[in-house]
C-alpha cells in the first residue's frame, strides 16, 4: 500500500532547494491546465508536488517554485502560508492528521488523537524524537460518516480508526 | 461506504456497485451522457436548457439554496470568455456527500457540467476539489481523462460545434474556499481569500470573466433533471423544493452514512435509515445543516421535514444537508467550543469583527467549558455575534455566529449549570463512553 509518496525520487539530492526534473515535469501538466497568460493558477500544485519531494517546504525551495512559475517569492510564500496543509518546518517521515471537530469526536476523533498522543509520546504539532512520526490536528476532511478519520502524509485518507485500526497503521509505518 | 438506504434514488444510482460501478462505461450502461447527446443532436437552445432548470425547483445544494436556473440565467450572453465552476470544496463540518458522488458517480458531475458550459456559453470548466480527500481528486482526473478520450470533452464535442474543456483543481486545507470568491481566488493561485461582492461572480469571476459556480451535488442533478423533465423532477419534492437531495448523517446513529431522499421526507424518517439512535439512546439535539446552521433540540427536530422551508420555519437552515446527530451523552457547551474553535481557526483575517469576534467567541466558550464562565457571559457572547452577522465581506463570520445564537438559546439552561457550577451537566464518564470509541470496560 503506498503511504509515502514522499522522497519517491532516490537519485534526487535531497539538499538542494532546485526540484528534480520529474518534479518539474508534474508541474508543467498543472500548468497545462490553465490559460496560458494564467501560469500562477498551478502554484498550489506546484507545491504540493514540492512539499512531496522535499518532505516539507524550505523558503528556498518556495523560491525555487516562484522562479518557476514566474512569481514574486513573497507571493508563493503567501500562499504556502494560508493554506493549512503545507508544511513550513520539517516533519516526521509521517504526519499524521486527525480530525477533532465535532462531527468526527462525536464518534471518536479526540479519543483517537489522545490514543495517537499516548501511544507515540507526542502532542499535537510535535515529532517523534528518532523523527518518525508528526501528529497535527485537522479540521472536517469532509470524511466524518467514517469517523474517526485520520490523513497519513496529506494524501491516503483512513477511516474508522479505532485502537485496533490504528495500532495497525502505526506498525505499517517503518 | 456504498448506498445504504434510498427513497427514489436518482444521483445514487450508480452507487450500488460501491468502488467498482464509477467508470465511463458503467455510467454509459446507466444512460450517462443521453442528455448531452440528446442536446446536441437536437441543437437545444441554451434559453430551452435554462427553463428546464428553473422548472425543476433545484436549489443550489452548497449551502444557501439559490435556485440554479435563476443563477444561469444571470450569465451575460454576449461575452467572449466565461467559465463553469463546481465547489466540490466540500469543508463544511458534516458534509460528506460530494466526496461521495466524485468517488462512486464522478461522470455525473462531468456530464452536469458540460451541459453547463452549454447553457451558459463556457469553453472551460474547473472542478475545485478539497484538499483532504486527495484520493477522490486523482478518481476525478482518472475520470476526466476518459470523458476527453470518448469526445465528450474537447474540441467539437461529438462532432458538434460545441467546445468545453474541464479540469480539477485541488485545496489544501483552507475552509474559507469553499466561500465561492475565496474558491475563485483560490484557482487564480492566490490565498483563499473572499472578494466583496457585488460584483457577483456571473459578471466577474474567475480570471475577473463571467463565471457560474454551483456545488457538487448541483451539477450532479442537471443530467437526470433534463432526462426526466423539470416538472418531474420538481414533483419529486415539494414546490419550490425540488427533487431529491443527499443528506450527510453523522454522529450517534447506527449507521452514519449518506441518504438520498426526497424534499419533504421527515426527519424522523431519515433517522430511521440511517439505524436510529446509537445503543438505543436517546436523541438530545440535531444540527440539520452543517455546523453553520442552529442547534435544534430533539423534540423540534422531530416535527420537521427535510426542506429548505420546514427547518428554517423551526429556527435553523437546510444548509448544506449535513445533519448533525447528537444524543444524551453530549455536553453542549463542550461541542459549541469545537465549533467554535473551527470558526476562529478558518477566518481568513480580512473583516475585523470575523478575525476578533471569531476569537472572541471561542474565547468565551472556552472560559465557560473549562469553569471559569461569569455570570455576564451568555449576555456577552449574543452581543459579540450581534457585532458579526451582515458586517463582513462573506458569510463565515454570520457562520461562526449562528452555531453560537442556537446552543444558547436552545440549551441555555446547560450553560447556565456550566457557569455556576464550574462543570459540566453531563458526566464526563458518560460522555466519554459515548464515542464508542473506548469498549466498555476498557480503561
Ligand atoms: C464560509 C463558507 C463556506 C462554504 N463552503 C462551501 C462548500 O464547501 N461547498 C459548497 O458547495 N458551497 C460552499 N459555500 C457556498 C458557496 O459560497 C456557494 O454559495 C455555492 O458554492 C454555490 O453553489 P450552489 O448554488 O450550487 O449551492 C460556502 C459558503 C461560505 C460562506
Ligand atoms: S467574514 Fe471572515 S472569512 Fe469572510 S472575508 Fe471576512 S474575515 Fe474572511
Ligand atoms: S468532522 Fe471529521 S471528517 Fe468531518
Amino acid at each position: 500500500m503506498l503511504i509515502d509518496e514522499r522522497g519517491m525520487n532516490s537519485e534526487h539530492d535531497m539538499l538542494s532547494p532546485e526540484l528534480s526534473s520529474e518534479a518539474l515535469a508534474k508541474i508543467d501538466l498543472e500548468v497545462a491546465k490553465y490559460p496560458v497568460d494564467q501560469k500562477q493558477s498551478a502554484v498550489m500544485a506546484a507545491l504540493v508536488i514540492a512539499q512531496d519531494e522535499k518532505g516539507w517546504l524550505p523558503k528556498e525551495t518556495i523560491a525555487v517554485v516562484a522562479g518557476y512559475l514566474g512569481m514574486a517569492p513573497m507571493a508563493v510564500y503567501e500562499v504556502a502560508s494560508f493554506y493549512n496543509m503545507y508544511d513550513l518546518q520539517p516533519v516526521g517521515k509521517y504526519k499524521l492528521t486527525v480530525c477533532t471537530n465535532l462531527p468526527c469526536a462525536l464518534s471518536g476523533g479526540v479519543h483517537a488523537a489522545d490514543y495517537v498522543k499516548q501511544k507515540l509520546g507526542i502532542d499535537f504539532n510535535e515529532t517523534t524524537p528518532d523523527g518518525k512520526f508528526t501528529l497535527k490536528e485537522g479540521e472536517c476532511m469532509g470524511a466524518c460518516g467514517d469517523a474517526p478519520v485520520m490523513l497519513v502524509n496529506n494524501k491516503r485518507m483512513c477511516s474508522f480508526m479505532l485502537p485496533e485500526q490504528i495500532d495497525k497503521l502505526l506498525a505499517e509505518c517503518n | 461506504m456504498a448506498l445504504i438506504d434510498t427513497i427514489n434514488p436518482l444521483l445514487t444510482t450508480g452507487w450500488s456497485k460501491g468502488d467498482a460501478g464509477w467508470s465511463l462505461k458503467d455510467y454509459e450502461a446507466r444512460g450517462g451522457y443521453a442528455q448531452l447527446k440528446r442536446i446536441l443532436a437536437n441543437k437545444m437552445s441554451s434559453d430551452d436548457i435554462i427553463a428546464e432548470v428553473k422548472k425543476s425547483g433545484l436549489r443550489g445544494r452548497g449551502g444557501a439554496g439559490f435556485p440554479t436556473g435563476l443563477k444561469w440565467s444571470f450569465m451575460p450572453k454576449a461575452a467572449p470568455e466565461k467559465y463553469v465552476v463546481c465547489n466540490t470544496d466540500e469543508g463544511e463540518p458534516g458534509t460528506f456527500k460530494d466526496r461521495d458522488l466524485l468517488r462512486y458517480d464522478p461522470h455525473s458531475v462531468i456530464e452536469g457540467m458540460i451541459i453547463a458550459g452549454y447553457a451558459v456559453g463556457a469553453a472551460r470548466g474547473y472542478n475545485y476539489i478539497h484538499g483532504e480527500i486527495f484520493e477522490i481528486y486523482r478518481r476525478f482526473e482518472a475520470a476526466l481523462d476518459e470523458a476527453r478520450a470518448a469526445g465528450y470533452l474537447g474540441q467539437r464535442i461529438l462532432g458538434s460545434d460545441f467546445s468545453f474543456d474541464l479540469f480539477a483543481h485541488h485545496g489544501w486545507g483552507a475552509y474559507v474556499c469553499g466561500e465561492e470568491t475565496g474558491l475563485l481566488e483560490s484557482i487564480e493561485g492566490k490565498k483563499g481569500q473572499p472578494r466583496f461582492k457585488p460584483p457577483f461572480p456571473a459578471n466577474f469571476g474567475l480570471y475577473g470573466k463571467p463565471t457560474t459556480i454551483n456545488n457538487t451535488e448541483t451539477f450532479a442533478a442537471i443530467p437526470f433533471i433534463l432526462g426526466m423533465g423539470g416538472d418531474a423532477y420538481l414533483n419529486l419534492g415539494k414546490p419550490n423544493n425540488g427533487g431529491t437531495k443527499l443528506f450527510s448523517v453523522s454522529g450517534h446513529v447506527n449507521r452514519p452514512g449518506n441518504y438520498e431522499v426526497p424534499m419533504g421526507t421527515p426527519f424522523a424518517k431519515l433517522l430511521e435509515m440511517a439505524g436510529g439512535m446509537r445503543g438505543g439512546r436517546q436523541l438530545k439535539a440535531v444540527i440539520p445543516g452543517g455546523s453553520s446552521a442552529p442547534v435544534l433540540p430533539a423534540e423540534v427536530m422531530m416535527e420537521c421535514t427535510m426542506d429548505y422551508e420546514s427547518i428554517a420555519k423551526a429556527g435553523s437552515m437546510l444548509g448544506s444537508g449535513a445533519v448533525i446527530v447528537m444524543d444524551e451523552t453530549v455536553c453542549m457547551v463542550k461541542a459549541l467550543e469545537r465549533l467554535s474553535y473551527f470558526y476562529y481557526e478558518e477566518s481568513c483575517g480580512q473583516c475585523t469583527p470575523c478575525r476578533e469576534g471569531s476569537g472572541w467567541l471561542y474565547r468565551v466558550v472556552h472560559r465557560i467549558e473549562h469553569g471559569e464562565g461569569r455570570a455576564e457571559d451568555l449576555d456577552l457572547l449574543n452581543r459579540v455575534t450581534d457585532n458579526m452577522m451582515g458586517k463582513t465581506i462573506c458569510a463565515l463570520a454570520d457562520a461562526a455566529a449562528f452555531p453560537v445564537r442556537g446552543f444558547i438559546k436552545n440549551f441555555r439552561s446547560e450553560f447556565e449549570y456550566h457557569i455556576e457550577h464550574r462543570k459540566c451537566l453531563v458526566d464526563p464518564e458518560v460522555q466519554r463512553m459515548g464515542s464508542g470509541f473506548f469498549k466498555a470496560g476498557a480503561a
